[in-house]
């Protein structure tokens, strides 16, 4: 079923919006639209994706055509336009990455999981996805999953990972 | 134990804490500055300190800043450029991540210097612990008084404030980071007019790397002379080289500009040698992925046989046909179980999911180099693929807006112009590179006089 959903569905707590006039106060009058992305975050955060109506609602407060936040949110990859597993793990898959074994230990995962790329597990939990370099080369092979930087993974830390994260989900 | 300025302290616990911080005599450059120095003695400093751009171009920093226009009534911006994300490239991260302080130091300096009164650090979206770390910082600098109105008495006002990117390493190139902070897509403007005279909402504005605008506050303190000193010619001062892949010790390393590529890599001060003593050292990119890479030999010594040097000149002699660049410092070892046409198609999707999609020579051509780099990798390239290689390169090279084009071209050129053996190898032997590390079992070095004597 798609989502029929319209900004007038969409309420924001009122910390959301404390935090969005706060980004806001960051810029000139007038130049609201600058505080696009990191609204955007915060959204993402609080819904897990960002469906055209919590765009709709973002233009809405930021002042904006609906359009210019679907091509700001269609440019940036951090963004998901649909919705993913409650836990996202992206694996760095670039070369120096690779060269510490990134392929293996995502392929590991993957089969772990018995999902691919992209897809979400059938518990709704998790999202295995290859992203480019996050800026870890040093210590890698390493994912990204929400905040958290997760380095020098070993077959034994994702089996540890999975685990904790299937043991919070429960609780 | 060389010569150390911006990690200094980095071993010194809770040095991101404020108090920890200004116990070291951390904000004394901003008093020096504001109470004893004009902005324009700042500028000048910096000039003197030869420093350049730390980001990767390598331009003179003081000469950027001098070419700020100074319209009456008109507000500058300062916008510290930590989208870092050249592959390879994570020194800015850990700059930020324990030593948040020196860089906020040295953007009241810098900011002052050039008469901003609001200024921006644009971190890129994946860093949110490091935006969490700088967040907390300005708001210890903010309770102390080193930032908001009236600064230490004297009138100046300065606000700061971190701003998030999304996931675009395109928003590093300084046009497309300002587009992105005012709220668009990273698409990099047409120069002229440079940033310098419309930057940010049109008015004024520089955009320096993070070292870059952190070392500032030493110069201020120890004076543009003194950081001369160090390093060799115009390669002056220290750098941030960050360093990766076949080594024993990864990780972030502050170098005097001036030593030795060997010493770097087999120093234990530095890389610590190979990670595996039994593979010999293969290639080495050394300023992130945009630059050429090179062969063991040419990068221990230049064509001429001199010893190579961690300075942007050295690195750079002989041109692109022999040498590379100094970059970011983004420094990739590769040992001989590494396969370079593997490598270098990985850089080529690398570019191609990362190119704006501005200009088409960019938007297509990085495309195709991935998919005939893919097939050559994957054993179903043919013996025409590899000119056709280096002739994509030569069509997107030179014919974008940014340099981003010419970034996405040099790997792919250097690693046809050094390693053309192997690209033949994969078009020869497609049954043989399958397994994706192919080389890992039998290195191409072992059976190289046999495959060159086969072709004849």
């Amino acid at each position: 079923m798609p989502d029929m959903s319209t900004a007038n569905d969409i309420q924001f707590s009122e910390a959301i919006m404390s935090r969005i006039q706060e980004y806001i106060s960051h810029f000139p009058s007038g130049k609201q639209k600058s505080a696009i992305l990191p609204v955007l975050h915060l959204v993402q955060d609080e819904f897990g994706w960002l469906s055209p109506a919590v765009m709709d609602k973002v233009a809405e407060i930021l002042q904006i055509q609906p359009i210019e936040v679907y091509e700001v949110a269609t440019f940036y990859t951090m963004y998901n336009l649909q919705p993913v597993g409650k836990f996202k793990l992206e694996f760095c898959r670039t070369s120096p990455c690779c060269l510490r074994g990134s392929e293996d230990i995502m392929d590991y995962t993957l089969n772990k999981l018995g999902v691919k790329e992209g897809e979400v597990t059938s518990d709704g939990l998790f999202t295995v996805v290859g992203v480019e370099c996050l800026g870890a080369c040093g210590y890698a092979p390493m994912m990204q999953v929400g905040d958290k930087y997760i380095e020098h993974l070993t077959t034994e830390s994702i089996d540890q990972f999975i685990d904790n994260c299937k043991a919070s989900a429960n609780n | 134990m060389s010569r150390k300025i911006i990690l200094e302290h980095d071993k010194v616990p809770n040095l991101k804490q404020y108090d920890v911080y200004r116990g070291l005599g951390g904000y004394s450059s901003v008093e020096k500055a504001l109470k004893k120095m004009t902005p324009d003695e700042v500028v000048e400093e910096v000039k003197k300190s030869g420093l350049r751009g730390r980001g990767g171009a390598g331009f003179p920093a003081g000469m950027k800043w001098s070419f700020i226009a100074k319209p009456e009534g008109v507000p500058r911006y300062l916008l510290c450029n930590a989208d870092e994300s050249e592959p390879g490239t994570f020194k800015d991260r850990y700059l930020m991540e324990f030593n948040p302080h020196f860089l906020i130091e040295g953007m009241i300096c810098s900011s002052y210097a050039l008469g901003c009164n609001t200024s921006y650090i644009y971190v890129r979206g994946e860093y949110k612990f490091i935006i969490q770390i700088l967040e907390k910082a300005i708001a210890e600098a903010y309770a102390a008084g080193w930032l908001g109105k009236n600064i230490l008495g004297t009138g100046y006002n300065l606000d700061l404030y971190v701003h998030s990117g999304a996931g675009a390493y395109i928003c590093g190139e300084e046009t497309a980071l300002i587009e992105s902070l005012e709220g668009k897509r990273g698409n990099p403007r047409l120069k002229p007019p440079f940033p310098a005279v419309a930057g940010l909402w049109g008015c004024p504005t520089v955009v320096n790397n993070v070292e870059t605008l952190a070392v500032v506050s030493w110069i201020v303190n120890n004076g543009g002379d003194e950081y001369a000193k160090i390093g060799v010619g115009r390669s002056t001062g220290t750098k941030l080289i960050s360093a990766s892949g076949h080594i024993r010790k990864p990780g972030v390393y502050e170098i005097e500009l001036g030593i030795s590529v060997e010493e770097f890599i087999y120093s234990d001060e530095y890389c610590g040698g190979m990670l595996h003593p039994d593979r010999k050292l293969k290639a080495v990119v050394a300023g992130g992925s945009s630059v050429p890479i090179l062969p063991a030999d040419l990068i221990l010594k230049t064509a001429a046989g001199e010893q190579r040097l961690m300075t942007y000149e050295s690195l750079a002699d002989g041109g692109f046909k022999t040498g590379t660049m100094l970059g970011s410092g983004g420094f990739i070892v590769y040992d001989e179980s590494a396969c370079i046409v593997r490598n270098t198609w990985n850089f080529s999707r690398f570019y191609h999911h990362e190119s704006c999609g501005q200009c088409s020579p960019c938007r297509e051509g990085t495309g195709w180099l991935e998919k005939v780099l893919h097939r050559l990798e994957n054993g179903h390239g043919k013996w025409e693929d590899i000119d056709l290689l280096v002739d994509i390169t030569k069509k997107i090279e030179g014919n974008t807006i940014c340099p981003f084009g010419d970034a996405a071209s040099w790997p792919v050129a250097s690693a046809v112009r050094h390693f053309r053996h192997e690209f033949e190898y994969h078009v020869r032997y497609p049954e043989k590179v399958k397994d994706r590390n192919h080389f890992a079992k039998e290195p191409m070095r072992l059976f190289m006089d046999e495959f060159v004597n086969a072709a004849v």
